[in-house]
């Protein structure tokens, strides 16, 4: 086994067993934690196969984030208050369900804003997705049918069918199951046909259309894939806190998105996961102590651009290995 | 008489006051090498991007195998069978050679919307391309990442990439540079060889290979070609001493 599949395989046990190990230990606090951990680690994993694998650096992945967690909250206040959502369709409270809600939502709001923001490049691509980003977090905040700026709770937690999701390590359980499917897909994407057309238009996209591929079509496919996956997330996110407000659409997430990939290592497939680890452990252990953790988060971040380039996983498994 | 397989009819293309292409006509005949010469900065490169599809020609006719391509990119021509190199080595960096090489044979054969099946273990991938990398004597290298290749190997990998694409034409932009004398004779006898395969259209500086390989030439000085015939016509055209061979030559 190559080490990075060993370090890969360490990260993923340690994120099962730390809720089991809190179980035992009584402490249900973090057994949440590590949802946070998982749910980040899943919302990363999608802009992963944008910004890793494609060098696409979305600045406007919140948009999709907001769009998963907005699609869950707004479908649970419709089956919670018996009102349909409009033309007689009803809410739901059925996980399964909002997911493929919040997925296909973000997939077609993906589409057109992956058309116009591809026709850009570097800076201007960052600047034309975060633009898009925040037009949506403004229509958040000034559309008062589901809170505005207030957000909007969830008073019940949806429901999965045969599991009890009230309990913390059951809908632990669904969301680290949703994670291994989704970093099963990113390594499947990654190694597949359109994987390497993918990667080869992040190296040389004038090379990629010199064999006859052309770069942008492969490019919007992944954007759409990638807003797909954490609109999962995003969805999940609200289930946690049973609460979406639009600080899930904000800027700032987007660039927590970034700096998680950042942290763990871009392109990797368990980078998100330590990189969301090692966010979400910062931020309760220094978050205790100061307000202001986010400092040294930056001064961490810091460090890994100017002397750990491939983040935790470059720093435990070394390079990057293409075939 | 065959029908050329690239034709240029009146290619007109100039960046501001600068004429990178005035009038230009060119064509390329099955089986043949037809070599294009003339001193930095006479438009050859842009002709080249003009035919690839990276640059669009202000006025005129660029036909490929009889069909005008001007309305269609740079992955549509390569689809057709235009397989061109890259004056300065143009390859996926952190990809090995085989894998800069199965992209070209992936592109081949159709769809890359294939999200499933692992790449490296596809023989239908990874033995036409390591055929390609046999064929330009790279097979021992077919792990190497393309970033640390030596130049001489980039090149080479560029012509396997070509090679996979199954060209019907394989558009050389000077293929022999930084080569060393004896880099270039191995590639001179190589694309001796190739234009069996489809025909080429070289540009190149290197004069041995040049006349050694060319059936035609053609002289662009200032986006003109101010000559064009067989290798042995070109090389005692008086126009052409002066402007380009220099008048010892």
């Amino acid at each position: 086994m190559r080490r990075e599949q060993t370090v890969n395989a360490c990260l993923i046990l340690a994120l099962l067993a730390a809720p089991v190990l809190a179980q035992l230990a009584g402490e249900p606090f973090f057994i949440t934690l590590a949802t946070r951990v998982t749910i980040l680690a899943l919302a990363a994993t999608g802009l992963n196969i944008a910004l890793g694998l494609g060098g696409l650096v979305s600045f406007g992945h919140a948009a999709f984030f907001g769009i998963g967690g907005y699609a869950a909250g707004i479908l649970a206040t419709h089956a919670f208050n018996g009102m349909p959502l409009f033309l007689g369709i009803p809410g739901t409270n059925q996980m399964p369900v909002i997911w493929i809600v919040a997925m296909a939502a973000a997939g077609l709001l993906a589409l057109p804003i992956g058309v116009i923001s591809l026709r850009t490049s570097g800076v201007y691509f960052i600047m034309i997705t975060l633009a898009f980003a925040q037009m949506i977090f403004y229509f958040a905040i000034s559309w008062p049918a589901y809170g505005g700026e207030d957000g909007l709770s969830i008073y019940v937690r949806n429901a999965f069918p045969g599991i009890n999701t009230l309990k913390p390590m059951p809908f632990f359980l669904i969301c680290f199951s949703l994670l291994a499917v989704a970093l099963l897909v990113f390594s499947r994407l990654r190694d597949s046909r359109f994987g390497a057309a993918l990667e080869a238009a992040r190296q040389n996209p004038e090379r990629l259309a010199a064999v006859g591929i052309a770069p942008n079509r492969i490019r919007l496919a992944a954007f759409v894939i990638s807003a797909m996956v954490t609109a999962l997330a995003g969805a999940l996110f609200s289930d946690l806190n049973r609460f979406v407000s639009p600080s899930m659409l904000s800027w700032q997430m987007s660039g927590e998105l970034i700096v998680l990939i950042i942290l763990g290592g871009v392109g990797r497939l368990a980078g998100p996961l330590a990189g969301a680890t090692l966010y979400v452990l910062f931020e309760y252990a220094l978050g205790g102590i100061t307000e202001h953790w986010q400092l040294f988060l930056g001064l961490i971040l810091l460090a890994v651009v100017l002397f750990a380039r491939g983040g935790v996983i470059g720093m435990l498994a070394g390079r990057a290995k293409h075939g | 008489m065959a029908e050329p397989v690239l034709e240029i009819r009146n290619l007109s293309k100039s960046f501001g006051a600068l004429k990178a292409a005035v009038g230009v006509n060119f064509d390329l005949m099955p089986g043949e090498i037809h070599a294009l010469i003339g001193p930095n900065g006479a438009g050859k490169t842009t002709l080249i991007h003009q035919i690839a599809g990276t640059l669009t020609p202000d006025e005129g006719e660029i036909r490929f195998l009889g069909k005008d391509v001007r309305s269609l990119s740079v992955a549509e021509r390569a689809r057709m069978g235009l397989g061109r190199t890259f004056q300065v080595s143009s390859l996926a960096q952190e990809f090995s050679a085989l894998r800069n090489v199965m992209l070209a044979v992936q592109a081949r054969q159709g769809t890359s919307f294939r999200f499933f099946r692992p790449v490296m273990s596809d023989p239908s991938l990874t033995e036409p391309a390591m055929a390609a990398l046999q064929r330009v004597g790279l097979q021992d290298r077919a792990d190497v990442p393309a970033a640390e290749l030596s130049h001489g190997e980039r090149r080479r990998l560029e012509i396997a990439i070509a090679l996979a694409l199954e060209a019907r034409v394989f558009l050389l932009d000077e293929p022999m540079a930084g080569m060393g004398p004896d880099g270039s004779r191995e590639l001179t006898a190589f694309l001796d060889e190739l234009r069996h395969q489809a025909p080429i259209l070289l540009v190149e500086h290197d004069m041995d290979a040049v006349f050694a390989l060319a059936d035609r030439v053609s002289v662009l000085v200032y986006g003109r070609v101010i000559a064009s015939g067989p290798a042995a016509e070109i090389r005692r055209h008086p126009a052409v001493r002066e402007a380009y061979l220099g008048e010892g030559a």
